[in-house]
């Protein structure tokens, strides 16, 4: 059964969300997650590539032999990886510093390779595109979501903003590398908790 | 002087800028192939490998085609028209390590056969593992944490990459053994598998975090 343009578009926020259905793009998701605005400058570069490494894999499926498709996908996600870089660097160098070697390795980003592999190549540049870009705003959102639990936990801020008052101690483990581990781990969790609520909920009904 | 550096690099990639602890790279390996001691230790031991011939090899490819000070494209263009090609790191990069990935296989399947047996199925894996792109893109950054700014010599760099593949080999073996006890304990059933291990995963890098305070 076909999927309509609209569910195709909106699968991975929920449905097939890149992080908390497939675990795929880990390392960006903790690494650069310490506040909202890394995590959505992250989410914002993946998608960029994303949809234009879609559009490219899905307009040249017809002439790539099928034995050097990988490499060949490759070298169209590290151009777009490189421009990202480009103007990134020239236009939000903060940013930039911020995420370091973590732009170039979008290039390595299991999602975007998986996508470019498992959509792209099979469907039109239209339903492409749009599965990049739900791929993309899930990716972005689950990185926000990150972000924002690690940076008023261990910072007390959002966006910079203060949230608490000055007698806030801020949980600093949250910001350093095992909060993220804790805060995945844990968002993982509830994730696995509501499917399984879910199929528990269908079973009964076929029972009644 | 030399040995010392080296030495205080390999401490800094093994233990206290540990790969997979604090720097998240190679997680998808870390994850997927730590269900047994057995298969932890082969997917270790090829990444130890690529990643130290990667470190060389990425070194060699920056320093002689792309960096224009030290650039062996000299003889053919003047001084003035010599391109600047560092913005083709990331490209250069990954196709010299899915190349080298794909050339150690055939030649281990030639040569030593016995090893290409033990690493056989770990090796495609490792083209896509972020963990020998971020060495190599490390050896060109440099580490300012400890003086070492500006990219990296040879030797650095290939000290550089044989110790962040132990010290994620050695992150293998210790989550793997857990995970093996773990099978046999009592877990909510909402947090079995990946969600524990992360959770695992973070508590041992709150026991790394020791590491940090060492003075080198």
């Amino acid at each position: 059964m076909k999927r309509s343009l609209v569910q195709e578009f909106t699968k991975g926020f929920i449905d097939e969300n890149p992080i908390a259905r497939l675990v795929l793009g880990l390392c960006p998701a903790l690494a650069v997650t310490t506040s909202l605005i890394n995590g959505i400058g992250m989410g914002i570069a993946a998608t960029f590539v994303l949809v234009c490494s879609n559009t490219i894999v899905s307009m040249i499926k017809g002439v790539v032999p099928k034995k050097i498709r990988i490499p060949i996908f490759i070298v169209v996600i590290a151009t777009f990886v490189t421009i990202v870089e480009m103007v990134m660097a020239g236009f939000a160098p903060v940013l930039y510093k911020a995420l370091g070697i973590y732009v170039p390795l979008i290039v390595v980003n299991c999602i975007i390779l998986g996508r470019a592999e498992a959509f792209a190549s099979k469907n039109s540049v239209g339903r492409s595109i749009l599965d990049g870009l739900g791929m993309g705003v899930g990716f972005t959102m689950i990185l926000a979501v990150i972000g924002s639990i690690r940076e008023i936990l261990g910072d007390g801020k959002i966006l910079g903003f203060p949230l608490f008052g000055p007698d806030f101690e801020p949980v600093l483990i949250m910001i350093l590398p095992p909060g993220a581990f804790f805060v995945i781990g844990i968002l993982l969790g509830i994730f696995k908790w509501s499917d399984l609520r879910q199929e528990k909920k269908k079973l009964q009904s076929i029972v009644h | 002087m030399d040995i010392k550096i080296l030495l205080i690099i390999a401490i800094y990639s093994i233990l206290i800028q540990n790969f997979v602890l604090t720097r998240f790279l190679g997680l998808c390996p870390f994850l997927g192939v730590s269900q047994k001691i057995s298969s932890a230790v082969g997917m270790g031991m090829a990444v130890i490998f690529v990643m130290s011939l990667a470190s060389a090899i990425t070194w060699a490819v920056y320093t002689y085609f792309l960096d224009p000070s030290t650039s062996i494209l000299g003889f053919f263009f003047s001084e003035e028209t010599l391109p600047n090609l560092t913005f083709l790191r990331t490209i250069a990069f990954i196709l010299v390590i899915a190349s080298l990935v794909q050339f150690i296989e055939m030649v281990l399947q030639k040569k030593v056969p016995t090893l290409y047996r033990a690493l056989g199925i770990y090796l495609p894996l490792i083209t896509t593992n972020c963990a020998i792109l971020g060495a190599a893109v490390l050896n060109i950054d440099g580490f300012s944490a400890i003086g070492l700014d500006g990219k990296l010599t040879c030797i650095q760099s290939v000290v550089q990459g044989f110790s962040a593949g132990v010290g994620f080999l050695l992150m293998l073996i210790l989550m793997s053994g857990i995970r093996e006890k773990l099978e046999l304990e009592s877990i909510p059933e909402s947090l079995k598998g990946v969600p524990i291990a992360f959770i695992m995963a973070g508590l041992m890098a709150i026991a790394f975090m020791g590491f940090s305070g060492l003075s080198i």
